[in-house]
């Protein structure tokens, strides 16, 4: 079963076309590591995914239902099986770092107090951020904001997890531990939905791989055919920081 | 060319006036609807109750005690040109607790709270912590603006009672001054004329200044653009246009209560 199915997917906004006609599709438990430079649509694939934004033609299929046509507690419902880790991170602001990440799991399920508590403590150390529970965001670094937005996203062990640039902002032996989280994530099951500039990591953890150029997909395949890639842009890009 | 220049631009900033109109109007209606539907969010609206009231609570016993100084002062300048100085207090409770206290209640809850309403969700919206919510299948209409759209009607009735108090008191304050009433006695008169016919229906129309606050102030942090910028000018509209909505409003509302209450119009 496929986990996410773009199918023919254009998106503009104004006079901006972002997306052109993409198509591609993750199966369930794989990763799948969107590449491009800034500005080309990568983040709004993602958005799509989750439902922040409807494309103008195509659809967006989520475990096989098309999330344009959901509202209200059925796309609850599927929301609830994605963990989303944006851009900046988007941490609540008005919130500790550890209720950020117990926020989804007061929300959606039944734990008690202390359930919840040790649970999202279990997740801040999976990121490196066990001492950080009553720390509030803004107090933070951008590198532990973006672990602690992915310590979020995991909340509910999510079956489809989407990272936006989990390695942005972090030092390469914090940057190597998040690759290695995100891999062992995917071994137990979960399909990922990485976007990154980061190659080498991409490397890491990617099983298919997208490239995007324009809002129109550049290639899509495995690391191997990406590698063969007679693309000059695909080629930089998959040699790029020492990968390749 | 240049006459039809500014008809366009007042034709257009018309059309715009009443487009935000409906939208607010909308989304307000929208309120109603999922304040009735579950989840309720019992937690989150107590919370900003308490936060509404924490925040405002200083603001108004402050003012309404400046206030009760202010109109203890001017009721004995006119009462006493006909001698009639023992009506002071209960010239001065009828006075707040018809109209100055829940107006001014309002008037200092859309600037101190729908301000805050106003610059917290544009805050929310533009650092993308409402898509946050949203991603997280939480909907974020019935989390951020239902929430405190509940909590401002509860909390605004509680503190237009305790701007009446502290304005009574601080007539009492200027009053003892001067003549040197008793507490007890001043306390007898101020409420020797009045009935819960004065007190209830100006209260409870206080609920309608909390729903319009929180309304606009909550629209207007939802269609926040523009980063910090819209951030700053969404907390500032939040504020003139929930005052004025407020004084058009109370023109109506007292309109109403004189309907169904004559004995207050009387």
């Amino acid at each position: 079963m496929n986990a996410v199915r773009f199918d023919h997917v254009s998106k503009a906004f104004g006079a901006l076309k972002v997306l052109d006609d993409i198509s591609f599709e993750i199966p369930a438990g794989r990763a799948f590591c969107l590449l491009g430079r800034s500005g080309t649509g990568k983040s709004v694939t993602l958005r799509h995914i989750v439902g922040l934004v409807q494309p103008d033609s195509g659809k967006v299929f989520v475990e096989e239902q098309d999330i344009a046509t959901l509202a209200g507690r059925e796309l609850a419902g599927v929301r609830k099986h994605m963990g989303f880790l944006f851009q900046n991170a988007a941490l609540f602001d008005s919130m500790s770092v550890g209720d950020n990440v117990a926020f989804p799991m007061r929300r959606h399920t039944n734990m008690s107090g202390d359930e919840v508590r040790e649970r999202a403590t279990k997740k801040l150390a999976d990121v490196g951020l066990e001492n950080d529970y009553d720390k509030m965001p803004a107090d933070l670094s951008g590198g532990m904001k973006k672990r602690a937005g992915l310590a979020r996203a995991m909340a509910l062990d999510p079956p489809i997890l989407l990272v936006d640039e989990p390695s942005a902002g972090l030092d390469p032996i914090t940057a190597r531990e998040i690759d290695e989280l995100l891999v062992k994530t995917k071994l137990g099951g979960t399909t990922l939905v990485v976007v990154t500039h980061n190659i080498p990591s991409a490397r890491v953890i990617g099983d298919g791989f997208a490239v995007l150029q324009d809002g129109r997909m550049l290639a899509n395949g495995t690391l191997a055919a990406l590698d063969a890639s007679d693309e000059p842009l695909v080629q930089t890009f998959m040699r790029a920081q020492g990968g390749g | 060319m240049q006459q039809v220049s500014v008809v366009d631009r007042v034709g257009t900033g018309v059309l715009g006036a009443f487009e935000s109109v409906g939208a607010i109007a909308t989304f307000g209606a929208r309120a109603f609807v999922e304040a009735a539907r579950p989840p309720y969010d019992l937690r989150e609206i107590l919370r900003h109750v308490y936060q509404f009231g924490s925040r405002s609570a200083p603001l108004i016993l402050t003012a309404g005690f400046a206030i009760g100084i202010v109109l203890s002062m001017h009721t004995r300048a006119s009462l006493e040109r006909f001698g009639a100085e023992s009506l002071i207090p209960a010239g001065l409770a009828m006075a707040l607790i018809r109209e100055t206290g829940p107006l001014t209640a309002g008037l200092l809850v859309a600037g101190r709270v729908g301000a805050g309403i106003g610059a917290e969700i544009g805050a929310m919206k533009v650092s993308e912590q409402i898509d946050a919510l949203e991603a997280n299948a939480v909907d974020a209409f019935k989390y951020l603006a239902v929430t405190r759209i509940l909590a401002l009607m509860i909390a605004m009735p509680l503190l237009t009672i305790l701007m009446d108090f502290s304005g009574i008191f601080g007539g009492y304050v200027a009053e003892a001054a001067v003549s040197g009433m008793s507490w007890r006695l001043y306390f007898e008169r101020a409420f020797s004329y009045i009935t819960y016919s004065d007190i209830i229906p100006a209260t409870l129309k206080t609920i309608v200044f909390g729903f319009l606050i929180a309304v606009v102030s909550s629209y207007l942090g939802f269609t926040t653009s523009r980063g910090t910028e819209g951030v700053g000018e969404a907390s500032t509209r939040s504020v003139v246009m929930s005052s004025m909505l407020i004084i058009l409003s109370d023109v109506v509302l007292v309109k109403i209560i004189f309907f169904f209450y004559p004995a207050v119009s009387g």
